[in-house]
Formats: C-alpha cells, structure tokens, sequence
C-alpha cells in the first residue's frame, strides 16, 4: 500500500446506505478517476460514524473536515474544491448557531460530551480490515489475557470493572461467568446475543457492521475466562450486512491463526460460527435463542435451570450481549479501574444509545454512564426539531417506559431508571414533543408486544391482548371509567405471573404513561378529548361561516363526499361520516377549516344512543 | 431439486432454520412448498409437523408464493412517529395490494415488519437485502418505479 496525500472515510453503515453513500462512494470514484486523481486518495468505507441525520456523513483526513448530506450532485463540486484546490467545501460542513461553518469532527457538539469505548473505531477503520483493527490495539488485549492471566483472574478483573450486561437486564457480566466457570463439563459455549430487536435501539448492528473483529475478541475473552471453546454469534436475519461482516472476520482471523487452536501459543483453543433468526423478538431472550439455535420454535423457557448452568445442547453456556462484548478488549487492555472511574455507583463506563425521535441529532452516541437526559437529548442531540416543547422521553423500548420533563435532571443509570418506572433495556431513547398523544404512543407499544408475544404463557399472550382492547377502546372514544384501573390490574399481573423478561416488562409502557400522563387518559375517557388531536375518533374538523368563502374546493377534494354546501350558504362538514383524513384544511385557500381536539357533539350522542340500543338489547 | 441444497448442510436438527433460508432465498417465489418441506423432512428426519411449527413461529417464512421484490416496511413504533403510516398508505395506493398480498403482476409482496434498525433514518423499509430510509411519499413512487425497471 503507498502512503496517499488524503484518507476519505466514507460513513457505510446502514443509515447512511439507506440514504445512498454506497452511490456517492462510486461516483467519487469515477470523478477521481476521470480526474487522474485515484493513486492520490485513499477512499475507506467506515462502519457507523454515529450522526444518522446527517447522512450520508463522511471525514476527510488528515485535517479531520466533517462533511453532511452529502448527495450526488455534490461530487464534483467536493473534488474540485478540496481534493483538487485543497480548501474545505464550505457548503458541506455543519454550521454553528452564528451560521459559522465548524471544520473538524471533534469541534461537532455532537460528539463534544461522548466517550466512545465500543464505538472507538465504528467510522474510524475499515471494518472489513483485519490489519486495520490490529492497528488500532486490537487483539492486543486478548494476547495479554492468553499470555499472562488465569480464566481466574480474567473473571476477578471483569468483576472489577464493574461491566454489567448491556442487552437490558444489566446483570453483572462477571457473575455470569462465575457461574459458568464453576460447572466441571468440558464442553461449554459463549453466544454472541446479536438478535437485537427493542424498536428504537441499532447500536449491536452499528457494532457488529462497524467493528466486527472487536465483538470477536470480546467473545475470545469471555471464552477463555469460563474455559468454552466454541462461539456462537447469533444475529438476526434482518441484518445482512452485520452477517456478512461478522462471518469476514471469523475468517480473517482463522487466517491470522488468531482463531483456531493453541491461539497465541497457549493451551487455549477456539472456533466460531453465525447463526441467524428468521424473524422473531422473543429469540433476543436468553433461552428463546438457545432454542433457535438448536432447531426449534424460539419459546422461551423458565429458569432456573440458567444457561450458565445448562444452555445450548444442555451444556453450561453464557449469553452476552453485543456491545457488553465490545466492551472487553478495551477494559482487558486499559484495566478495570480506568473503566470503573467513569459511571455511577453500580452503573461503570459508558453505554451506547440510539438517539431517536424529535431530536435535532439522531443517530448513535456513547457516553458515560449517569450523564442526564437533559445532557443527552440537549446537549449531545441539539435540542427537540423546530424548537417545539419536549413532552417525554421513551427509553427501553417496549420493555421499558415514558418518563417526563421532571426527569430531565435524573442521571441515566440501571438502578434510578428503573425507580422512576423506566429501564435502560439495550439504550433506544426516543424523544417525543408536544405533538405526540402519550396514550398512542403506549397503545402501539402495546400492540408490538401483542403481536411479538410467542404465545407460551398465558399472561402474556391473553392478558396484553386484554390491555389493547382496552387501550384501543379507550384511543377510540368508547373508554369507560374504571378502564385505567383495569389496565393497572392486569399490567402488574402480567408482570408478575409472565414467563420470561419480555413478558414481565410488556405493560411498562401503559403502566409508566399512566403514572406520568394520567390525565390524558382521563382526558380520553371522560371528556372524550385527545388534546393532540391524534386520535382521530377524539377530535374534528370544523368549518369557520365567517371566513369560508363558499369555494367549494374543499367539497370536491373530499374522498367521502361529507362536505356540502353553496356559495351563499358556505360549507359544512357531515360529521358521522367525516373520515379524518384532513384534506379539507390542506387545499383550504383561506385557512378557515381548525382542528377540533375533541369528539363532536353529534358523534358523542349518536354513539350514546348505540350504546343504550345495544345494552337494551342485551 | 432440493439435493443441491440439502448437501451443503449436515443432516443435524440444528441446520432446520439454515436450510429453509437456504430454500426460501433461492426460489424466485420467495416461499417454502410443501414438496420443498417434505425433502427437508426426509434429509433431517423430522416430522413435517415440527418443520411447519418451526416456519409459522417465525416471520420471514412464507407457505405462500410471494413477489419477486418484499418490501418490508417498518411498524415499529419510532417509524410510526416519524409518519409511517402515511408511507404503507401510499404503498397500498401505488401497488394497489393489501399487507401480505402480491400485485398481479407477481412482482411485489408487501409485508409489515419489526424494527429493522435504521431508527435514525425512520421511517424505514426494506425490499429484499436493501435498505430504504427517510421515506417520503415521493420518495416511494420513485423507488418501486425503478425497481418496476429491474424486469
């Protein structure tokens, strides 16, 4: 390889590919090339770099410039200005609040108050380069480990370091393999949980896509510390580039004799392989993905027994997660307490969040464990779009729950998320503004559980099904009071009597909305209101006589023809057969159609008068 | 037919999920046959009650033929607040199917799913191993007009 003046990283990570880097790559290939310029620039394809909004996102080195948005019609533009005249393509780069163009990466706010320990080479290397992460110290930390430490003392240091599982459950990773280590059977196994699925979280894929030999070291030090000599990288088929990637690196590393027997000269000796879902959430539960991986339905089943204990063929086995896993050659080669000094009390070093939602900046940050939300979603995502209120924030996916601008000081952290009746499941946090109905939001939550629950146990299968014919009754204008109740009833039922952790965690979203927004259910039920105006059976439309100036286009635009009127008279909408669909305060020239944000009268008494029909009938 | 397949894996109950992705992938109709369930049978020795147990519990799986393209769009609650709602009605509108029909033509299915993961980028679908973010509704027409191009 011959040292070239320039290193252009182009970020490849889904996100960005979704929104056409791999295009713009190939054309700053061909204009490089009609150019005469190929010979003099590296072009690197990158894992994940983090600000998903700005896709497709990429760094030109050596000075570091960040350019966004990039799109086709920007190459040429790109290449003559800085690749040809060497100055920075201005219109490209991100801009301060004073409109000022901010040149280099670590000047982004972005990623002012992040501290990437997983995610230090996701958009740094090219992660189909072995060379490129050994580089970067990687497998450094796995050779100290064979050379110079006992499984013991690889687990007394995990312990040490405080990691705890970053899957959602937050349990102690060293215990887990104190548990495993004990067991005397000379065959055990390590999984990879890669099959990630919480609606809102992609750091495992960033992970697996961006760095995919990190995990594998991280697996190699989990295995030597239990003694397991065979590895499983379970992930979910609907991830194939994270696939592709992962299955490279196991390759490159057999190659490298990094993988294989008598690694580094030791007695260790090791081998891994992919396994892929075909479509199902519950397998990200430890014993569901067991049962996947052996063949069958992906039930959960209950524990004890433990993996750790009998797992995968009945053999002790540890589940981790992909990023707890990301985590180990960095702690193993920096030692615990440099991982212990960041973090809170029980919560050490950093975790990975998907920021998401009503934020200025989506995409993927890590940053010390007990930071604030407010630190988060302001500082690190720039604050809420079109400077609306923040209403609430989601974290934990649909395991987890809402928590309100009163929490914005809360230090994220596994034990004071979980008291404020939120968790910090695998890190999906998804901010929400003004605009959003919380009870909506809790019912689709809800209707992901009903629709991923694998049926085995009962409270889970029919008691979530119950809380949705309520939640959809309560959204649909037929709430009756003592429904929130109901739902509290049967959500700490569910909790308590469900099998394993999806379904114990499943009316956490109800549960949590309605102690931090009760009065919008009330609003729901009693007064029939939806004060966002999202529940369409919960508000309408209204026509104002004093400025409808008898046009007419309403009327004509109107796919349910419930519009009428004459030029003299103005229009009025028929309400029973208004469908919401607001096309008529869209083409409206004069603004004189609003938004009503409650039931109309006509359609509360007309659904008054059904229900007495049908009570009488009973 | 199916040798070809079957061969590449050790005849182990553990292969199951494996070789129905092996199968479903490499039929132009994107679906399991009974005939193809029936041979799986017969390589594993298992009965053909386990395999269709195994091929119902899991979403990609189809006993149904399916499109040449699966658009696969996102229901997950974030693509839902970025407005994917919207997005599967100008789909339906534009290829004029239901979720889980195929257009007449034979050439795509529209399928629901869980999270893909592009959650910066919502709302999201995927048609086949690609991913499309940001959805708009323009953006939908210009999509399926040039896959319609692919034929």
């Amino acid at each position: 390889m011959s040292l070239k003046r320039i290193d252009l990283l182009i970020c490849c990570g889904s996100g960005c590919v979704s929104a056409g880097s791999l295009k713009i790559k190939e054309k700053i290939q061909a204009v490089l090339d009609a150019k005469g310029l190929l010979h003099e620039i590296n072009i690197i394809e990158t894992g994940c770099m983090g600000p998903c909004d700005y896709g497709p996102v990429m760094i030109v080195y050596p000075e570091g410039i960040f350019y966004k948005k990039v799109s086709l019609d920007d190459v040429e533009e790109l290449v003559e200005e800085h690749f040809i005249k060497g100055r920075p393509f201005k219109r490209l780069m991100l801009q301060d609040e004073e409109k000022k163009a901010i040149s280099t990466q670590k000047d982004i706010p972005f990623y002012q108050k992040q501290v990437k320990v997983a995610l230090s080479n996701c958009g740094y290397i090219d992660p189909e380069k072995l060379e490129e992460y050994i580089a970067q110290g990687g497998y450094e930390a796995l050779g100290t480990v064979l050379t110079t430490m006992s499984p013991k003392d690889a687990i007394v240091l995990a312990e040490k370091s405080g990691l705890r599982g970053r899957g959602g459950g937050g349990f102690p990773t060293a215990l887990k393999w104190k548990l495993a280590s004990g067991s005397k059977d000379n065959q055990k196994y390590v999984i990879c949980n890669g099959d990630e699925g919480d609606p809102g979280a992609f750091m495992d894929r960033s992970l697996l896509e961006g760095d995919p030999h990190r995990v594998l070291e991280g697996m190699m030090i989990a295995a030597y510390s239990v003694n397991a000599n065979k590895g499983f990288f379970y992930i979910r088929a609907e991830y194939p580039l994270a696939i592709k990637r992962i299955k490279l690196a196991i390759e490159q590393a057999k190659e490298a004799g990094l993988l294989g027997k008598n690694i580094f000269g030791s007695k260790f000796s090791f081998d891994a392989e992919v396994r892929t879902g075909a479509g199902a959430f519950v397998c990200g539960e430890e014993t569901a993905l067991i049962h996947s991986i052996e063949g069958l339905r992906g039930h959960p089943s209950a524990k004890p027994p433990y993996p750790s204990d009998k797992g995968l063929w009945g053999k002790p086995t540890i589940v981790n997660n992909v990023e707890t896993l990301a985590n180990l050659p960095t702690i193993f080669l920096k030692g615990a307490e440099w991982f212990s000094s960041m973090g809170t009390e029980t919560s050490k070093g950093t975790k990975v969040f998907a920021l998401t939602g009503d934020v200025k900046n989506t995409g993927l940050v890590e940053v010390p464990m007990g930071i604030t939300l407010r630190e988060m979603i302001y500082e690190v995502g720039g604050g809420i779009v079109d400077d609306r209120d923040f209403k609430a924030v989601q974290l934990g996916g649909p395991s987890g729950g809402c928590l309100t601008k009163e929490h914005l000081d809360v230090p994220v952290d596994y034990e004071s998320l979980k008291e404020k009746g939120a968790m910090m499941g695998s890190g999906g946090v998804i901010v929400m503004n003004d605009s959003n109905c919380m009870v909506s939001i809790a019912k689709f939550f809800l209707e992901f559980s009903v629709e991923e629950s694998c049926g085995k146990c009962s409270p889970c299968r029919i008691g979530l099904k119950q809380m949705l014919d309520i939640m959809e009754r309560i959204t649909s204008g037929k709430g009756v009071d003592g429904d929130i109740d109901e739902l509290i009833r049967l959500g700490e039922a569910i909790k308590q009597l469900s099998l394993c952790g999806l379904g114990q965690t499943a009316p956490n979203p109800v549960l949590s909305t309605i102690r931090y927004f009760r009065n919008e259910y009330e609003e729901h039920i009693r007064e029939k209101s939806c004060s966002t105006s999202v529940c369409l059976n919960l508000m309408h439309f209204i026509i104002d006589k004093n400025k409808c100036i008898g046009c007419s286009l309403c009327a004509r635009k109107c796919p349910v023809n419930c519009i009428s009127g004459s030029k003299e008279d103005k229009f009025i909408i028929s309400q029973p057969e208004c469908v919401k669909c607001g096309t008529c305060m869209e083409v409206c020239p004069v603004k004189a159609i609003s938004k009503i944000p409650q039931m109309h009268p006509d359609v509360k008494s007309e659904n008054e008068r059904l229900r007495k029909q049908k009570e009488n009938e009973e | 037919m199916y040798q070809e397949i079957l061969s590449k894996y050790a005849p182990t109950k553990d292969n199951l999920i494996y070789i129905l992705h092996d199968i479903q992938d490499s039929d132009p109709r994107h679906y399991l046959s009974e005939e193809a369930v029936q041979a799986v049978s017969d390589y594993l020795k298992l009965p053909a009650n386990h395999i269709y147990g195994v091929i119902t519990f899991y979403s990609m799986y189809s006993t149904t033929p399916r499109g040449k393209f699966i658009i696969r769009l996102c229901e997950s609650p974030h693509c839902y607040i970025k407005g994917s709602e919207n997005i599967l009605k100008k789909i339906k509108n534009v290829l004029n199917v239901s979720i889980g029909e195929t257009t007449k033509d034979g050439y795509f299915t529209l399928e629901l799913c869980a999270c893909l993961g592009v959650c910066g980028n919502a709302p999201v679908m995927m048609v086949n191993d690609d991913f499309y973010g940001d959805l708009t509704e323009e953006k939908i027409e210009e999509i399926i007009t040039k896959l319609r191009e692919v034929r």
